[in-house]
């Protein structure tokens, strides 16, 4: 539950390419996991415990020190049966909660519709990234994609100011819904529409911003900033989403999974800091989570795609600690050499959608799965 | 010249190649819809100088790439190139073969890559498979440099049943561990370790201890199959030309869903999927064959403005049609990032999967940057491409609101719109009144009045659409 009266925020961070549940969450206790990963496992005295069996990966120090405060929650073996291998698909299955069709309705698309049933605030999703996630895609409810957000704006070449006010006038006339042929037709105008109005209401939140804390000089910590100077701003936006790219770790994966999870992690320390400079952190849930987890044994250089993953949960309202269970690592247990999902990811769905967006989970995840309950 | 054939000339360019100046449809109409598929399936026109670009950007030359200037040699060649439906493939086949920059870090072998492209895009199917199972930006891309004949990675394998050939559905989990293993020991040479301004290039090398000989089972074929043994048995797929005839009717004709979808979604058009199909089996997988059956056919005549362009098309066309810019000036490097900012980084897609088309290509985001843009480049009338426009224009005299709208809808294409937006232009134009060029105050407005409506034109939906 949020702990105060302000409307509840998600920030989704998707974690691009599968990242590698076992040497993020280390089981370093159990002997099984050196013995599988010969090339890739953590030295265990590099590694950060959390308890007896668990340990973080080294890079995560600002992450542990948040599950220390009892701020974040690690859920356990997420996965969704008969896990695919491809990227793409099993991506779509998490942007779309269809395992067995192609959906196009993006989950938190649906739950836009139901927060803003009237679309009275275009900027209620708001994605960070050049491509939109299908997570956000569905008919009918806009989502501002932002890029940068310090050059956001239309025709922003036409000068004077006058003239260039008339020419949007005469756009937005050309972009009517009345007019268009076909879907596709119709998708842009109303894209155009809300293009111009979106960059009108978000202009005002670079200008507003004020912080003493240092973002890293990192794609994650500027995406980050930008959510944040948005949610100072106070437009009502209620679902930000932003992704880190190259967890993909089929080779060297040592350097690069570190490389990764210190950007990941810096980012995440500052964007909190900010948050709490401006008093704002306590209405913000964020979500961490990636279309699967990585093959158990190593390949002698990284780790081929696998199964079940781990997902994370961050922010003041978050009950922290560890949910689910770790998927067994004996042979005998092992699908395919993966590990097998112990929580149903549209669980964890559910538990957002109802314990902090206040959404009936059930049509759009399509089902009921067990919530795992860290809210 | 009818300008029904005018209109299915610039129809043919905005798709086998970046769209194409008055001039050029009126001299290509000239010659004929046949004559010209068949110019642009072998191009007699010189290649662009590669050189011309490293001239004036030495920093490019390899074994020392420039940081930051990136694809930006490729983007010059499409500025400039006389071979238009070349450098199409180049886009096609990167698209499917996607190979990002973002895990290869090294600049040139993307660029190798993409002349690898260019030199068999229109060749034999077959034989650019095996030339991509050897390139060595693909083997690191892919990981095939870590498939050991004792350690199988399967990154390889599994994209080039899933993304680079047949698609979902059409192979068992065994197809991909066996393909897999025919590839290994196909990897990359050992080269001297990267100083801080230079890589050097990388060369394929097939080390037989590394390879596993032993005997495969592949789509039903039984032996002890190496790597172009696998790319044998792909190509006599029906599933293989059916895929490969869907890549080509997306990116040619019309707007399919996303690759993954294919599987589940049946294609728009299925009479032309298997028309293409059939042209690529009879031919053997031979590309130029098929797209010729692609260009004369009448599913690809009739589908005028059927496609959302691609942010390459959008950039490379807008930048031709206003000229100017075929000289490398300082300044290529952020021209050629001009795609990124609507969603498509050249030599870098997000994933193997390469980008989302079609409407996908469109958000709020990115369709402001292609608004902005074409406004930008539109409004300067300086460019020679806009010059000439200007002068046609003049050409015809005074001209009421809606003569003024028309002429500029049929210099910048000739572009259709839907009637109520003619309708709003004609708004606008009319509280101009009649443009004349009687005076050189009224030459001036009415020029500016030109530029104006250039870029309005340019900020419809409809231009987005090719």
């Amino acid at each position: 539950m949020a702990t105060s009266d302000k409307a509840p925020v998600l920030v989704v961070l998707q974690l691009s390419g599968g990242n590698d549940y076992m040497n993020t969450v280390i089981p370093y206790n159990d002997p099984l996991y050196r013995d599988y990963r010969p090339r890739v496992a953590i030295p265990e005295d590099q590694l950060l415990p959390l308890d007896n069996d668990i340990g973080l990966h080294p890079s995560m120090a600002p992450l542990r020190d948040m599950y220390n405060q009892g701020k974040m929650a690690i859920i356990h073996g997420v996965g969704y049966p008969n896990s695919v291998r491809s990227h793409f698909r099993s991506m779509d299955i998490w942007h779309t909660c269809e395992p067995d069709k192609t959906g196009t309705e993006g989950w938190l698309g649906l739950a836009t519709r139901e927060l803003d049933p009237h679309k009275d605030n275009i900027v209620t999703a708001v994605s960070f990234g050049p491509c939109m996630f299908r997570a956000l895609s569905l008919s009918g409810v806009p989502v501002a994609c932002v890029d940068d957000l310090e050059t956001y704006g239309l025709l922003t070449g036409i000068s004077p100011e006058p003239q260039r006010a008339k020419i949007l006038e005469r756009f937005a006339q050309t972009y009517s819904p009345l007019i268009g042929k076909d879907e596709v037709m119709k998708y842009l105008g109303s894209t155009g529409l809300e293009a111009m109005a979106g960059a009108d209401i978000l202009k005002v939140a670079p200008q507003q911003y004020a912080s003493t804390v240092k973002y890293p000089e990192t794609s994650i910590a500027k995406k980050l900033k930008g959510i944040a100077q948005i949610h100072f701003a106070d437009l009502g936006s209620r679902i930000f989403y932003c992704d880190h790219l190259g967890f993909d770790t089929h080779a060297n994966q040592g350097p690069v999974h570190a490389t990764l999870w210190n950007d990941v992690s810096q980012g995440i320390e500052a964007f909190f800091a900010d948050l709490r400079e401006h008093n704002a952190a306590d209405n913000i849930l964020m979500f961490l989570f990636t279309e699967f987890g990585r093959r158990v044994r190593d390949n002698g250089s990284g780790t081929d795609h696998g199964a079940g993953g781990v997902a994370f949960a961050i922010g003041d309202a978050v009950k922290g600690g560890q949910y689910g269970e770790y998927p067994s690592r004996k042979p005998a247990d092992l699908t395919q050499g993966d590990l097998a999902p112990t929580l149903d990811f549209r669980g964890l769905y559910a538990t957002i959608l109802e314990d902090w967006l206040h959404v009936e989970a059930k049509p759009i995840v399509k089902g009921s799965f067990e919530k795992p309950r860290f809210l | 010249m009818a300008s029904e054939d005018i209109a299915l000339m610039a129809h043919l360019m905005r798709r086998a190649g970046f769209g194409a100046s008055r001039e050029e449809l009126e001299a290509r109409a000239a010659k004929g819809y046949e004559a010209t598929v068949e110019e642009l399936l072998s191009p007699e026109a010189e290649p662009v100088d590669r050189y011309e670009f490293l001239r004036y950007h030495p920093g490019f030359w390899k074994p020392i790439t420039s940081p930051g200037m990136g694809s930006a040699a490729w983007f010059h060649t499409m500025l400039n190139t006389q071979r238009p439906l070349e450098e199409k493939m180049v886009l096609f086949w990167h698209q499917v073969f996607a190979t990002g920059q973002s895990k290869i870090d090294h600049w040139h072998e993307l660029i190798t890559q993409a002349d690898m492209l260019r030199e068999q895009g229109m060749g034999n199917y077959r034989d650019l498979l095996v030339s991509l199972a050897k390139n060595p930006a693909m083997i690191y891309w892919l990981d095939n440099c870590d498939n050991h004949g004792h350690a199988v990675n399967e990154n390889w394998g599994r994209e080039l049943l899933e993304l680079f050939s047949m698609g979902v559905g059409n192979y068992t989990e065994t197809d991909v561990r066996e393909a897999s293993r025919a590839f290994t020991g196909w990897t990359i040479a050992l080269t001297p370790p990267r100083g801080y301004y230079n890589r050097w290039d990388w060369q394929f090398e097939y080390i037989e201890e590394d390879h596993d000989d032993g005997e495969k089972t592949f789509l039903g074929h039984t032996g002890n199959f190496d790597g172009e043994d696998i790319i044998d048995i792909i190509v006599q797929q029906p599933a293989c030309h059916r895929f490969i005839a869907r890549h080509l009717y997306n990116f040619f004709v019309g707007d399919e869903p996303q690759v993954p979808a294919w599987q589940t979604t049946p294609p728009r058009d299925p009479k032309a999927i298997a028309t293409l199909a059939q042209a690529f089996a009879d031919s053997h997988c031979d590309i130029r064959a098929t797209l010729r059956t692609l260009f004369l056919s009448d599913f690809f005549k009739e589908a005028r403005f059927a496609k959302i362009k691609s942010p390459a098309e959008v950039v490379v066309g807008l930048l031709r049609l206003a000229g100017g810019y075929e000289f490398p000036a300082p300044g290529i490097g952020n021209l050629a990032k001009q795609p990124t900012y609507m969603g498509q980084e050249l030599l870098n897609p997000p994933s193997v999967e390469g980008w989302h088309t079609g409407a996908e290509w469109i958000n709020s985001g990115t369709l402001m940057k292609r608004v902005n843009f074409a406004a930008t480049v539109l409004g300067d009338l300086s460019r020679p491409g806009i010059q000439s426009m200007l002068k046609r224009l003049q050409s015809q005299g005074d001209l009421s609101p809606e003569g003024f709208v028309d002429s500029c809808l049929d210099l910048i294409g000739p572009l259709e719109v839907q009637p109520e937006v003619r309708q709003r232009l004609v708004e606008h134009a009319s509280e101009g009144g009649t443009l004349n060029w009687r005076s050189e105050h009224e030459a001036s407005i009415s020029t500016k009045r030109f530029g104006e409506m250039l870029q309005m034109i340019a900020s419809l939906r409809e231009f987005q659409y090719c």
